[in-house]
């Protein structure tokens, strides 16, 4: 377990994001099932299920890109539901794509004029702007490079078509970064990466979450993300089955039966 | 040794574009008065030819009145390409946005008194706004839908002029004050075009123009990102819009008449054609396209019936053989030019 995971979020502080019994059916498949959850200020939240288990339904449902059957999804004190996904992003929960969307025809950096465009962005000035903002395209540069973007080989100015998986994973997360968000909701960031480009993006989650991003990170690589989470959310038909402490989680039976079959969890981990 | 190869001796072919695409892609950094002639004089060929067309055809006051109904039929189509290329909508709603144009410019101009230097902004504003309302429930619709749509609004405007006899009824509005003369009538067509042509080069190239086209590729994306994509293309539509009625608006002084003929599929048709012929996305290329094709539909005039036929022919030729349309193709073959340079 890294430090980071040793700072739990005090109690008695108010959750960021607060989900409450949240339903959505799909014609007749229940895609979620009273799923309710808290998110503390500062947590990294892993959202972990087998496949078609409704990781990413509930990614949807958070950020308004589908309208919930029932339940409520509360953000800093205020109810959510039902607001348009571009109204919900303004506040600052924002998301990254599971199948990545980036605009193929421009150069990357060009890929981040359209957040940096946005209203969220100009009020504040993309990620660590004190609400002023000089030329995008030097911010979009900018924020490119910190998570990665070798400025010196020119990768920031390649066009998004060309880049390869790994560069693309960290362009969505740079979309979501130039919004100046205070949560990022993270569908699937390390899947069909390689060993290597995973390796370098857990050292940038953890950067992430130092400068009071709060993280969900919906995940299959249950290895990097035990190492990151201190919150850990089991999701198994749409239901939540388990929620706990990395550890908690993987010692709960429920998880083990439903999730790994009968096979033992560490072999995974 | 043959006299070819000779002659390649110590030198060697080289595009001409060759040191402006080296030393900057997209940036302009040039350094020479040839470099500056190379990408300069395409578009001086453009402005210089329009703008002296007026007097190329002096003599034939006829196909100064074409000129016009080109530069009306291109404003169109370029709106059409941007909606389409830019934006993302297929909007086949350009009978509306020249309707909307002719009858407000004529309202203003009859009832109220406008004179026509105010009668045409008004209506250019006020058409575009008017197109933009009633487009607006169907912005989320997308491709063939939001197009067959779009193609409703002006039969039905025309069916209810029609039925309802308001505005004139099937005898349209009548007594609209003309152009001053044919030059002015002209050149403001011209002008208007040639600025909305370069205004719109700017503005997709702009920070803005990336959100359109953001709206056009991934919408969602775009919702993620924090920005109202119902706004970005109801802005989209009011730009196209707003074009078409200010074709409208001069149509209708042209005349000194807005009737239901304004409501004519034309106006929706050929600058799709246009757009097909000069090369979608573009925006030169449909003015290029409304160049060649609606001097064609003039020129078969004499063919009846058969006129249909031949453009009809015309098109299908293009699509089949030069579906990239001939800006593209254009452009391409400008780049590949090369010269002889010492070694």
């Amino acid at each position: 377990m890294s430090a980071v995971n040793a700072q739990p979020a005090a109690q008695d502080q108010q959750p960021l994001l607060s989900v409450r019994g949240v339903n959505k059916t799909f014609g007749g498949v229940q895609a979620l099932a009273e799923v309710s959850f808290d998110l503390m200020p500062g947590d990294i939240l892993g959202v972990i299920g087998p496949n078609g288990s409704g990781k990413t339904t509930l990614v949807n449902a958070i950020t308004g890109f589908i309208e919930v059957d029932s339940g409520t999804v509360t953000y800093q004190g205020k109810e959510i539901t039902g607001l348009k996904p571009h109204k919900i992003a303004d506040k600052g929960l924002t998301r990254t794509f599971q199948v990545m969307r980036p605009y193929y025809s421009l150069p990357a950096y060009k890929n981040l004029i359209v957040p940096l465009f946005s209203p969220r962005a100009r009020r504040t000035g993309g990620w660590r702007g004190g609400g002023k903002m000089g030329s995008r395209d030097t911010v979009a540069v900018d924020i490119l490079e910190e998570i990665g973007f070798e400025r010196e080989s020119y990768v920031p100015y390649k066009a998004a078509s060309s880049l390869p998986t790994g560069y693309l994973k960290r362009l969505e997360l740079a979309r979501c970064l130039a919004l100046r968000p205070e949560v990022v909701i993270c569908d699937e960031v390390f899947s069909g990466l390689s060993m290597s480009e995973m390796a370098s993006m857990v050292p940038l989650m953890e950067k992430l979450q130092m400068e009071g991003i709060t993280l969900i990170m919906v995940e299959h690589r249950l290895r990097e993300l035990f190492r990151l989470a201190n919150r850990v959310l089991v999701l198994n038909f749409g239901a939540k089955i388990c929620e706990g402490t990395p550890s908690e989680v993987m010692d709960n039976e429920q998880v083990k039966e439903a999730y790994f079959g009968s096979e033992e969890v560490y072999s995974y981990v | 040794m043959s006299d070819k190869l000779k002659h390649q001796e110590g030198r060697r072919k080289e595009r001409l574009d060759r040191g402006i695409k080296v030393r900057s892609d997209g940036v302009y950094a040039v350094s020479s008065w040839r470099e500056m002639a190379f990408l300069v004089s395409p578009r001086l060929l453009l402005i210089v030819g329009l703008l002296a067309m007026p007097l190329a055809f002096m003599p034939l006051p006829y196909w100064q009145k074409v000129l016009s109904i080109i530069c009306i039929y291109s404003l169109l189509a370029i709106g059409f390409d941007f909606l389409a290329h830019y934006v993302g909508l297929v909007s086949l709603g350009g009978a509306l946005y020249i309707g909307a144009g002719a009858y407000i410019s004529a309202l203003l101009n009859t009832e109220l008194g406008l004179p026509i230097w105010a009668s045409i902004p008004l209506a250019t504003v006020l058409g575009g706004g008017l197109c933009t309302l009633l487009l607006w429930p169907c912005l989320p619709l997308r491709g063939v839908y939001f197009a067959i749509v779009s193609l409703m609004f002006p039969l039905l405007a025309g069916r209810i002029i029609e039925a309802l006899d308001v505005f004139g009824g099937t005898d349209g509005l009548i007594g609209l004050d003309g152009f001053p003369n044919v030059y002015a009538e002209q050149y403001v067509l011209i002008i208007a075009l040639l600025l909305c042509l370069f205004g719109l080069r700017r503005l997709v190239n702009e920070d803005v123009g990336l959100v359109f086209r953001g709206v056009m590729d991934n919408d969602q994306a775009v919702k993620a990102s924090g920005i109202n994509i119902t706004t970005y293309k109801a802005l989209g539509v009011f730009i196209a819009a707003s074009l078409g009625s200010l074709g409208g608006a001069c149509l209708a002084h042209i005349y000194m008449w807005a009737g239901i003929s304004q409501f004519a599929l034309d106006f929706s048709i050929i600058p799709i054609a246009a757009t097909v012929v000069g090369g979608g996305g573009t925006l030169v290329g449909p003015v290029i396209g409304c160049l060649i094709l609606v001097p064609i539909s003039e020129l078969l005039r004499d063919f009846g019936t058969l006129r249909i036929a031949v453009y009809a022919l015309i098109l299908m030729g293009f699509i089949v053989f030069k579906s990239e349309g001939l800006m593209t193709f254009g452009a391409r073959k400008y780049n590949q030019f090369e010269h002889w340079v010492e070694i």
